[in-house]
């Protein structure tokens, strides 16, 4: 099979400078054990999983703290050994600075495994694996965090796609884990092509990463249907459909998604963890951090889900009260605390510089240049979007410009000349139209309850005026005089009583 | 001259046929401007308003007998909608009908409980579950926070609870840049 070379170039994107290489230099790294590990119980996008340790308890490295509670649910791992300290809301890394559930673990330093047992990937049933991969806490490495085994539960699908882009700048993780991890990485590709049957696979990683390219061109057979395809460094190339256009020249229409088209996309260090999941049976424990920015010694290091990413910051040569965004410059966002654990959506840490800062601070009004219409990628009106989010004219947003086709990627922001944080409107209206919508859902029920509740009285005051015509219907004259009879005779006995009390 | 008279005659009367059948087929039940109104309405079925629930207050609304302005709940935002709707003039909340609060649920505390059904008769959505001298709980999902059921309950043992926020509820609040004076 051939697959053309041909790069299909999306509509805008920018080419901001890429910070790359002052985290390249060195290997991975690897910190010592942790003496306390905070591990957040809810890493994935969906349902709360089921904490099933108590306080107390040893745990080993890679045994179950939290169990999957529906399909949407992801499990959740000891990272190391040691003793269950605590479990209550702590910090996590999220923009709200809301606190979730956490456990805590304070490590024995013997980092003790449970026993791993590897897959036999020949003899295993298609639901047995994806209900396995449940209980692995494997979930989309990128940053979304989506449960990977429901992405896997999909057929004909007749492309896999490979997101090596990293294109946001100071991200390398997924650089250097595939110069490091190559073996476990083309496992992952060879694995996800075998259980969906996927006759081909594109690699498509972006031309500043030639260390990976060489790396990866001299293992790959091409006679396998793997192929790398080499973009230009663009922003966002590392989105789902940007990628999807740049490889096979597919737009995916609004409200579909790749797997209808028989496409499926996997990001490098998921396949990663799914490989190392199948070949030797471990969970998700750990994943590599970039730890980058203004600090004196940035690095890649190979963190242990949960470790305080104070003493990452501080090993990569910064200071633990240095403010901090999680993710990349365009797409990332401040940390409300540093006193958090890493987590699996955590694939950056990058200390905020001075030029971010100056960035920042001063808004000045829109003046129309239409710049930001040139980078958008989705190819919306961003200035159109930007007044009408100001001025909380929700219903246009959705009708008439699209919000939700906004992808958040930052470009509008990057070339906006008055410094406005137009994403940031973006996400305000987005978040506001979707409460909108559960609330007039709320509302819907509350009217129906409302409804049939004055619908139930009605029926129980007529049946009960039934009821009461009926009786009276049944019994006759005769029988009501002899009931006043017995009544009368009932009541003087009663006078009758009292009065000889009374004497 | 008859036949002119005819004509005229038949005209009407097919005319009439006409406007008969059309008045019998395409009759709308209900009012829709009402059920505009309704949809606009939180649906609290808190009676703040002076009405006995949302679809009483919408047909007042619509009759011209009640003001855009009473519903608390429903908030500015709710205000500003019903006037857009009805191209009338926005008014801020009548303070009257109260103030608008953070959503809550009631909790009933199950320990105080006398099972006595009063609140279970109050509650207008059927949120309340219980028995004559069983305990009585609510079920939060489907609770309003109309606060209704607060009032006949003899031994005060239902309190409102506002809704905490969560991860999962949080929203992305609007942009504020603090404006930093240069010197």
């Amino acid at each position: 099979m051939n697959i053309s070379d041909k790069i299909f170039k999306f509509f805008g994107g920018i080419k901001p400078e890429g910070h790359k290489q002052i985290s390249t230099r060195n290997p991975i790294k690897r910190l010592p054990l942790p003496k306390e590990l905070i591990i957040p119980i809810r890493q994935h996008v969906g349902k709360m999983p089921n904490i099933v340790v108590k306080i107390g308890d040893r745990v080993l490295k890679g045994q179950i703290l939290a169990e999957p509670v529906a399909n949407m649910s992801a499990a959740t791992h000891a990272s190391t050994s040691g003793y269950v300290k605590e479990i209550k809301p702590m910090n996590i890394p999220h923009p709200s600075g809301l606190p979730d559930q956490c456990i805590v673990i304070e490590t024995d330093g013997k980092d003790e495994w449970i026993r791993l047992k590897k897959i036999d990937i020949e003899n295993i049933s298609l639901s047995n694996l994806l209900e396995k991969l449940k209980h692995s806490g494997v979930v989309g490495l990128g940053g979304a965090t989506f449960p990977s085994h429901i992405k896997l539960n999909a057929n004909r699908i007749q492309t896999l796609i490979v997101n090596a882009a990293e294109c946001e700048p100071y991200i390398t993780c997924d650089d250097m884990a595939m110069q490091e991890m190559t073996q476990d990485f083309v496992d992952g590709v060879n694995l996800i092509m075998h259980i969906l049957n996927i006759p081909k696979t594109i690699i498509g990683i972006e031309d500043n990463k030639p260390q990976a390219i060489s790396k990866l061109n001299s293992v790959l057979d091409s006679s396998k249907n793997i192929h790398l395809k080499i973009i230009p460094t663009v922003y966002p190339s590392g989105d789902e459909k940007r990628l999807i256009y740049l490889m096979l020249g597919v737009k995916i229409p609004k409200e579909k998604r790749p797997t209808e088209l028989g496409i499926q996309v996997f990001n490098v260090a998921t396949l990663i963890s799914i490989a190392r999941f199948i070949n030797y049976g471990e969970p998700v424990i750990s994943r590599v951090v970039t730890v980058t920015g203004a600090l004196g010694q940035p690095n890649n290091y190979q963190a242990l889900i949960g470790t305080p990413i104070q003493q990452l910051i501080k090993d990569a040569g910064g200071d633990p009260s240095q403010e901090v965004i999680m993710g990349g410059p365009m797409m990332g966002f401040k940390l409300p605390h540093t006193d958090v654990g890493v987590t699996k959506a955590m694939n950056c840490l990058l200390a905020v510089t001075d030029e971010m800062k100056s960035k920042a601070s001063t808004e000045m009004p829109c003046i129309r240049c239409t710049k930001c219409v040139e980078v958008c990628p989705a190819q919306l009106q961003p200035q159109e979007l930007y007044w009408h989010a100001k001025s909380k004219q929700f219903e246009k947003l959705t009708d008439d410009y699209k919000l939700f086709d906004c992808i958040e990627c930052g470009c509008c922001s990057y070339v906006c000349p008055s410094n406005i944080p137009l994403v940031q409107y973006y996400r305000y209206a987005k978040s506001e139209i979707r409460e909108q919508a559960k609330s007039s859902e709320i509302a819907d029920i509350a009217r129906d309850r409302n409804e049939f509740r004055l619908f139930r009285l009605e029926r129980e005051k007529k049946e009960r005026a039934e009821r009461n015509a009926q009786r009276r219907a049944q019994v006759s004259d005769e029988d009501k005089k002899k009931l006043i009879e017995e009544k009368k005779v009932a009541i003087e006995a009663a006078m009758k009583r009292v009065e000889e009390n009374e004497e | 001259m008859i036949e002119a008279i005819l004509i005229t005659l038949s005209i009407t009367i097919l005319i009439g046929l006409v406007l008969g059948y059309a008045s019998i087929k395409l009759k709308t039940t209900g009012d829709p401007i009402v059920d505009k109104i309704d949809k606009i309405l939180p649906q609290t079925q808190c009676g703040q308003c002076g009405y006995p629930g949302c679809k009483p207050y919408a047909t007042a609304i619509a009759n011209g007998e009640a003001d855009i302005n009473q519903c608390p709940p429903g908030g500015d935002d709710g205000i500003h909608k019903l006037a857009d709707l009805l191209g009338v003039e926005y008014k801020p909340l009548n303070a009257e009908h109260g103030e608008p609060k953070p959503k809550s649920v009631a909790i009933i505390d199950e320990s105080t409980c006398i099972g006595c059904t009063l609140c279970i008769q109050a509650c207008p959505v059927d949120a309340i579950v219980g028995a004559a001298k069983q305990m009585h709980t609510i079920i939060e999902k489907e609770c309003t926070g109309c606060e209704l059921c607060l009032p006949p309950c003899p031994v005060d043992c239902i309190d409102m609870q506002v809704i905490p926020e969560t991860t999962e509820n949080w929203k992305w609040k609007y942009p504020i840049y603090k404006i930093e004076q240069q010197n």
